[in-house]
């Protein structure tokens, strides 16, 4: 008879105890919550049923913020590409210490406290900040960025662009360098060598920071909600507002279970039409 | 006539000199070597003549035209580097087409020279591969193809077999060699193998320092070093100290370690210190009282030779023997050692004493 080895599992039992009682247990009751039934006077109801679903599929206001949601996700992610990627490769162009302190500068966001930073674009944004004051003096108005979309996706993009600069720089150290000097020799233009050899071989980089930027979007909580405040609620403002002003538990739990739903499908089906186009090519 | 022409290179990183006045001249297709230790701007100068760095000054003359300051792209030479540098992204196929689609030549014509550049080095049925699929030597096989099929003027190597395993490496070696004859490309490859250098080109090009030591054919090379670097770096060779004791028309007497060698032939004039470079398979090893004595203190077995230190009144030599089929000398075996007149290479602290007086 095969003797089952018990020493992985047993080694790896602290973690999964760890991770189902504080991450799985939580999510299980969630998603029970979201079946349950809410009556303003009466409270969560004791039944199991399937309303509340029914309510966000039906109701287009729902509609409008979870599209708003994707809206969000993808522009930002967009943005982080465009922005990130280049950013990457500039940095690792660039000879030491230089690399190091803008390395620093890039991943500066990160050091400070969400809710900090948040405030911090909102006194740049807001009726009186700098940026309404500086647009005014220029005879545009006072523009203000608070409650908008661009205000949302600035701050944003500002915050996510380390995590697509990462991922590509780590695909940047993979790459043989020398394959740029081999398409230059064999006649590419220096366009032509970052278009046909560079970016192909940075695109497993672009796409996992791609995941990144658009499911933290997706989720993100502090910035929307400071910047977008009611006016521009996201699904996760939604999800707060449900639980702590509507005190609809039940609802706000389904909200959260549809988020996570739809982040998974669209994270995993990014992610396999990654391992099928690359699968050949890299390790 | 010259074919590439190479006038006073030199380049410099700041303080540091890389190269320095490197003067050569190639002919139509001949196979040159660049022949150095890390650090002796080997590299640096195939990469100027591939334009992928600028000289400091200098020129790069190529069939009559100056091409110091084209940029690579413009210059058409082909490229076989230490890594590969294959594209991951393109299979073998894609890397050999992309120097011809870079030309502007159509898809279909790309497709069949790119067939037939892989057929060239016997890859024809990997076309479809992806590099991460492919043994280093194939990856080899794909570079060398995908730098040929451009039918460039020069074809650069860069260090291609180093990161081969020993016996791949021999192999190509011969492959290579015949391949470059048989199209009659000019080549110029960079390397710190000795026995590369000298088993594939028709000229070496020694480099220390930058500067170029010696240019010449391998078996030149081998037998007349110019200086005592050249002598040390191209083949094994053992270095004697020896002090002149007397020097006449018809011959001179050198002492090392208090012990008397004879070189007949050999005027050594008025110098007081001398080099003495032997080769360890120049050396006879027989019990005949001949020579110095000699007492074994390791025997090697490579196969195809022994190899032996033995311990002899002016020092410790290395000494090669072929290997005839019988044993060789064990360890505490003493015996006698021997060399032709000739065997010896003699360096003063000018260079080769034969050509500096």
């Amino acid at each position: 008879m095969k003797r089952i080895n018990a020493t992985p599992y047993l080694l790896t039992a602290p973690g999964v105890l760890f991770f189902s009682a504080l991450l799985g247990a939580p999510m299980v009751m969630t998603l029970l919550l979201s079946l349950h039934s809410y009556d303003y006077t009466l409270g969560i109801q004791d039944d199991w049923t399937l309303a509340n679903y029914l309510d966000v599929f039906t109701d287009s206001y729902f509609y409008v913020i979870f599209g708003r949601t994707l809206g969000l996700s993808l522009l930002v992610t967009v943005l982080c590409i465009l922005i990130g990627a280049p950013e990457a490769y500039i940095l690792s162009r660039m000879r030491n210490p230089w690399r190091s302190i803008f390395l620093l500068v890039v991943l500066g966001p990160l050091l400070v406290s969400v809710v900090v930073r948040t405030l911090g674009w909102a006194i740049l944004f807001g009726g009186n900040g700098l940026l309404a004051k500086t647009t005014a003096a220029l005879g545009l108005g006072e523009v203000s960025l608070m409650y908008t979309m661009t205000g949302m996706t600035v701050a944003l993009v500002h915050v996510l662009v380390p995590f697509m600069v990462i991922p590509v720089w780590a695909s940047l150290q993979k790459m043989d360098p020398q394959s740029e000097d081999a398409a230059l020799t064999l006649g590419a233009s220096p366009f032509t060598v970052i278009r046909r050899i560079t970016l192909p071989q940075i695109t497993p980089g672009i796409l996992s920071g791609s995941i990144i930027c658009f499911a933290l979007t997706a989720a993100a909580f502090a910035t929307p909600s400071i910047i977008g405040g009611r006016r521009m609620k996201v699904v996760a403002t939604m999800i707060y507002d449900e639980y702590k002003n509507t005190l609809n538990w039940p609802m706000g739990a389904t909200l959260a279970a549809l988020l996570l739903f739809a982040n998974i499908v669209i994270i995993t089906s990014a992610n396999r039409l990654v391992e099928r186009r690359f699968a050949k090519v890299f390790e | 006539m010259t074919f590439l022409r190479l006038e006073d290179l030199t380049k410099r990183f700041g303080e540091f000199t890389a190269v320095e006045n490197v003067d050569l001249s190639i002919e139509r297709g001949e196979f040159v070597s660049l022949l150095g230790p890390s650090g002796c701007g080997k590299t640096t100068t195939l990469q100027m003549i591939a334009g992928l760095q600028e000289p400091t000054a200098g020129r790069i003359v190529l069939g009559g035209t100056d091409i110091t300051r084209l940029p690579p792209n413009k210059r058409g030479l082909g490229i076989v580097f230490q890594s590969y540098a294959l594209f991951p992204h393109m299979d073998a196929t894609g890397n050999v087409a992309f120097g011809l689609e870079m030309k502007g030549i159509g898809r279909s014509e790309r497709q069949e020279r790119a067939r037939a550049a892989l057929k060239l080095v016997k890859l024809d049925h990997l076309a479809d591969r992806f590099p991460k699929e492919m043994s280093g030597g194939q990856r080899q096989r794909v570079a060398l193809a995908r730098a040929l099929v451009i039918e460039p003027p020069v074809l650069l190597l860069d260090e291609p077999l180093s990161n081969l395993d020993a016996k791949l490496r021999e192999e190509m070696r011969i492959e290579l060699r015949l391949l470059q004859q048989e199209i009659g490309v000019t080549t110029i490859l960079v390397t710190h193998d000795q026995e590369e250098a000298l088993s594939m080109s028709d000229r070496v090009v020694v480099m220390e320092d930058g500067r170029i030591a010696q240019i010449a054919a391998p078996l030149e090379l081998y037998e007349r070093p110019r200086d005592l670097f050249v002598s040390d770096f191209v083949g094994k060779t053992n270095l004697l100290e020896a002090r002149v004791l007397s020097a006449g028309e018809r011959g001179s007497v050198v002492g090392i370690e208090g012990h008397q060698i004879d070189l007949p032939g050999t005027d050594l004039g008025k110098l007081d210190k001398v080099t003495l470079s032997l080769r360890p398979e120049k050396l006879v090893m027989s019990d005949a009282a001949d020579g110095v004595e000699a007492k074994v203190l390791a025997a090697i077995f490579l196969g195809a030779n022994w190899l032996y230190r033995v311990q002899t009144p002016i020092g410790e030599l290395f000494v090669t023997q072929p290997n005839s089929g019988r044993p060789g000398f064990s360890n505490g075996d003493k015996t006698w050692l021997s060399w032709p007149d000739g065997a010896v290479n003699i360096f003063s602290a000018e260079g080769r004493f034969d050509e500096t007086h």
